[in-house]
C-alpha cells in the first residue's frame, strides 16, 4: 500500500495482482473478489492471518497456493490472537533491528462469520481490547459454508441452512443476524467499517481507511454465496446491490466514534426482491417475509434517527 | 547433576523458586515476545516476566491475551515472523492450549513453554501431579522434566538451544511440580553476563512470514502428502535426541553443568532402582540414603527426557539391576499400565537381552506428598511382590480403598 493511494474510481487501483488464479473456490464466489481487491490496496508489505474457512481451504491445496504475499493459518478460532503475535512481534523484533523499523507491514486477518461471530468470538474480542494493530476483515456469507452450509450467529431470520431447515413447525433460522460490527465498534476502536461487493470502491476506500489508522480496524464485508444461498453464480454482484436497495444491508463506517452511512439508499426496495432471487428462502409464507420486511424497516428508522437525517429513504416498490 | 564451579561463564549465586528461575531463564534468553495466561501455580512466571519487561530489563512485548488458546496462537504468530517467542502455563490451561500444541509442532515452530504441572479437573485441584503433561505426550513437543531450580533456568535456555536448531525445529516444554518446586526458593547459578547465553543461542535464520519472500504456512494437505510432511516431524523428534546431547555439552562446558536423558543416584551397583520424575527425584534421593544404612542395594533414577524416550540411556543406566520400580505421578485411565512412564520403560526392555523385574507404581496425584518413607515402603512392596507386581498393573500408592493383596 502506497501512503499517497487515493481511490476515485477502479482506475486508481493498482494493476499488480497478490491474489493468483486457479484456486478452488466455488464459480461466482465473491469471496475471491473481495480479496483480489483487498491486496490491490493493501500491497506487497502485507501478512495476511486467514482463519479456517472456504477461503483458507480453497486458496492453499499443497503444494499449491494463491497468496503472492506472506500468509499464515493456525486454526479456525483464533486468527485474531495469531495476528496480536504477529503484530507484537514485528514490533519487539523493530525495536531490536531484527527487522527494518522504517517499513509499515499491514496485517490482516481474513475470516469469514463462522469464525468471527461465534467461535472467534473471543479471540477477537481480546484483539480489539489489547488495541493491535490489525486490520480484521471479515467476509460474511451468513452461514458455515465450508463445512456445507450450517447456521451461523450471522445466519439471517428464517434462512435456510442444513441445520435451520424450512419446516412445518421451525421456519428456517429463529433467531436474529446478530450485529457484529457495531458490538466490535462498543470496543471503542479507531475505525469500523460495513462494505459490500458490489460497492468496490466504497469497500476499497474502506480497506485503505482500516489500514491507515494506529490500532485495530473491522471491516464487515457481506459476500453472497451462490453455494449457500442458493443463487445463480452469475448473480452474486446483483444480490450484494439488492442487499443494499433494500436495506438488508447498509454500508456504514465508524471513525473515531462518528458514524456515517456511505451508501445513501433515497428510494428503498422491498425485501422480496432480495430474498426471492435466493433459494435459501424459498418457501417462506407472504407473512413471514413481511415480518422480515418490518424488522428492516425499524433498522432503517433507527439508522436515520442515529444520522440525524434519512439517509436511507421510504419503501417505494 | 555435577557442579562444576570453575566453568567458562562467571555466574551469580540467587535465590529463586521455580517460576522466578523460569524468567530468569527466558529473559537471559532475550525472548522477543511472551503471551501468556494467569494459572496457578504457573503464575509466578508471567508476573515476573511482566515485571522485568516494566522495568526494562528485558526488551520484549507481553500479550496480556485473554486465554490460553490465544497464548499459544499469539506465540505461533510471533513465532511465524521469526521471533523468539515464550509461554508459560499448567493443568487446564495445557488442556486449553491442546489443538494448538499440536499445530505448533506441525508448522515446525521453535517454540518454548514452561509448564508447572499441576492435577487436572474434575473434581478441581490447584495443587501437584503430572497428569497434564503426560496428556500431551503425543503432541510432538520436546519435553524435558526438571528436578530443581537450577535445572529449570538451565533446561529453558536449553530448550530454545535444541528447538531452533535447524535439524529440529519442534517447540519445546520445560515441565517441573507446581507448587513443590514452583512456590520453593533454592539456590542457584545463572550467569553474571547474559550475553554468554546469546552466544550459546544464536539467532538462526529460518523460514518466515517476510514481504519479501513471501510463503504461505498452515496450508491445507491432502492425503497424498499429508503422511509424508508428518513423517519428518517423526524423524526431526529423533533428529532432537543428538542435538539434545549436543547442547548438554555446550551447557556443560558454558555454564558448568552436566545433563542427562537419564539421571541417576548410587545406580551403578545396585540390586533395585527407582525411577521417577520432577521433583520427587530429590526426595528419591534422601529414601536412597536412608535405605542403603539399612543395608539395602538401592539406587535412584530419574527421566528427564520424556520426549524423545532415551531408550538407550535407560537401558545403560539400568544395566544389571534386578529389580526396576517406576514411580510415576500421573494416571493413564484404563492403560494395561496406568502409569505413563512405566509404560514407556516396559517397552523399552521389551525383548531385550535382559529385562529386570518392572513394577510400577502411582504415588503423589492430586498434591499428595511423597516422602521418603512413601518410597521405602513402595520398595518394600515391590521386593515383596515380585513378579507379581506387574501383573496387577499400576499399584496405586496411598490411596484409600485400593488393595492390592
Amino acid at each position: 500500500m502506497s501512503s499517497a493511494l487515493r481511490i476515485r474510481g477502479v482506475r486508481d487501483l493498482p494493476r499488480e495482482e497478490f491474489f493468483a488464479p486457479g484456486h478452488g473456490l466455488c464459480a461466482g464466489c465473491t469471496a475471491s473478489t473481495i480479496i483480489r481487491h483487498l491486496l490491490k490496496v493493501s500491497g506487497k508489505d502485507t501478512i495476511i492471518v486467514n482463519a479456517t474457512g472456504c477461503v483458507e481451504v480453497s486458496t492453499t491445496m499443497y503444494p499449491y497456493t494463491s497468496w503472492r504475499t506472506p500468509w499464515l493459518h493456525v486454526a479456525f478460532e483464533n486468527a485474531a490472537a495469531a495476528a496480536s503475535g504477529v503484530e507484537a512481534a514485528l514490533k519487539a523484533m523493530a525495536r531490536k533491528g531484527l527487522v527494518d523499523p522504517e517499513r509499515r507491514i499491514n496485517i490482516i486477518v481474513l475470516a469469514g462469520d463462522g469464525g468471527t461471530y461465534d467461535i472467534g468470538f473471543q479471540a477477537l474480542s481480546g484483539m480489539l481490547e489489547r488495541g493491535h494493530r490489525v486490520m480484521y476483515v471479515l467476509y460474511d456469507n451468513e452461514a458455515y459454508m465450508n463445512t456445507g452450509i450450517q447456521r451461523s450467529g450471522s445466519t439471517p431470520l428464517h434462512a435456510w441452512t442444513t441445520t435451520t431447515p424450512i419446516g412445518k413447525v421451525l421456519r428456517g433460522k429463529i433467531q436474529f443476524k446478530k450485529p457484529i460490527a457495531e458490538i466490535v465498534a462498543a470496543h471503542r476502536i479507531p475505525y469500523v467499517a460495513t462494505a459490500n461487493i458490489a460497492y468496490p470502491i466504497d469497500m476499497d476506500q474502506k480497506f485503505l481507511k482500516g489500514l491507515q489508522v494506529d490500532g485495530p480496524s473491522f471491516i464487515h464485508v457481506l459476500q453472497p454465496c451462490p453455494t449457500g444461498w442458493r443463487f445463480d453464480p452469475r448473480y452474486g454482484i446483483k444480490a450484494g446491490k439488492l442487499a443494499v436497495e433494500t436495506a438488508m444491508w447498509i454500508n456504514w463506517e465508524i471513525i473515531m466514534g462518528d458514524f456515517k452511512v456511505t451508501t445513501r439508499v433515497p428510494k428503498r426496495k422491498h425485501v422480496k426482491h432480495y430474498l426471492t432471487i435466493q433459494g435459501r428462502f424459498r418457501g417462506l409464507t407472504d407473512e413471514e417475509i413481511e415480518e422480515i420486511q418490518r424488522l428492516v424497516d425499524r433498522e432503517v428508522e433507527r439508522i436515520n434517527n442515529m444520522v440525524g437525517e434519512e439517509v436511507i429513504g421510504p419503501l417505494t416498490d | 547433576m555435577e557442579s562444576m564451579l570453575e566453568s567458562r561463564a562467571r555466574q551469580v549465586r540467587v535465590l529463586l523458586n521455580s517460576n522466578y528461575a523460569v524468567a530468569y531463564a527466558a529473559r537471559d534468553a532475550d525472548v522477543d515476545v511472551v503471551a501468556a495466561y494467569p494459572i496457578t501455580p504457573q503464575t509466578g512466571v508471567v508476573e515476573k516476566l511482566s515485571e522485568m519487561i516494566a522495568n526494562g530489563e528485558l526488551d520484549a512485548e507481553m500479550i496480556h491475551v485473554e486465554s490460553e488458546h490465544s497464548a499459544l496462537s499469539a506465540i505461533i504468530g510471533a513465532s511465524a515472523v521469526g521471533a523468539r517467542v515464550f509461554t508459560a502455563t499448567s493443568s487446564q490451561g495445557l488442556e486449553f492450549m491442546h489443538e494448538l500444541l499440536h499445530i505448533a509442532s506441525g508448522m515446525r515452530l521453535p517454540l518454548v513453554m514452561s509448564v508447572a504441572t499441576r492435577a487436572l479437573s474434575a473434581p478441581i485441584n490447584i495443587w501437584n501431579d503430572y497428569s497434564d503433561l503426560m496428556n500431551v505426550r503425543d503432541s510432538s513437543w520436546i519435553t524435558l522434566i526438571a528436578s530443581t531450580a537450577q535445572e529449570v533456568y538451565d533446561s529453558i535456555i536449553e530448550a530454545f538451544m535444541v528447538s531452533e536448531d535447524p535439524r529440529v525445529l519442534l517447540p519445546s516444554i520445560v515441565a517441573y511440580d507446581g507448587f513443590w518446586m514452583s512456590h520453593t526458593y533454592e539456590p542457584l547459578y545463572i550467569p553474571e553476563d547474559r550475553r554468554v547465553v546469546s552466544k550459546i543461542l544464536p539467532r538462526r535464520p529460518r523460514y518466515v512470514l517476510d514481504p519479501d519472500n513471501p510463503i504461505t504456512i498452515g496450508s491445507l494437505v491432502n492425503p497424498d502428502w499429508y503422511y509424508e510432511i508428518k513423517y519428518q516431524q517423526v524423524e526431526a523428534m529423533k533428529e532432537a535426541y543428538r542435538v539434545i546431547r549436543e547442547a548438554d555439552t555446550k551447557i556443560k562446558y558454558y555454564l558448568g553443568r552436566a545433563y542427562e536423558p537419564i539421571e541417576s543416584y548410587m545406580a551403578e551397583d545396585s540390586e533395585i532402582l527407582v525411577l521417577t520424575y520432577g521433583g520427587a527425584y530429590e526426595t528419591l534421593q534422601s529414601a536412597v540414603d536412608m535405605m542403603r544404612s539399612e543395608g539395602l542395594r538401592v539406587g535412584a533414577l530419574k527421566l528427564r527426557l520424556w520426549r524423545p524416550f532415551p531408550v538407550e540411556d535407560l537401558k545403560s543406566k539400568v544395566g544389571d539391576a534386578e529389580n526396576l520400580i517406576v514411580v510415576d505421578r500421573a494416571i493413564s485411565y484404563g492403560a494395561s499400565i496406568e502409569g505413563p512412564a512405566a509404560l514407556e520403560v516396559i517397552a523399552a526392555f521389551y525383548k531385550g537381552k535382559s529385562c529386570p523385574t518392572i513394577s510400577s507404581f502411582i504415588a503423589g496425584i492430586g498434591g499428595r506428598p511423597v516422602s521418603e518413607e512413601d518410597f521405602k515402603g513402595i520398595v518394600k512392596k515391590a521386593l515383596k511382590l515380585g513378579d507379581k507386581a506387574l501383573k496387577m498393573g499400576s499399584i496405586h500408592w496411598g490411596v484409600r480403598g485400593a488393595s492390592y493383596e
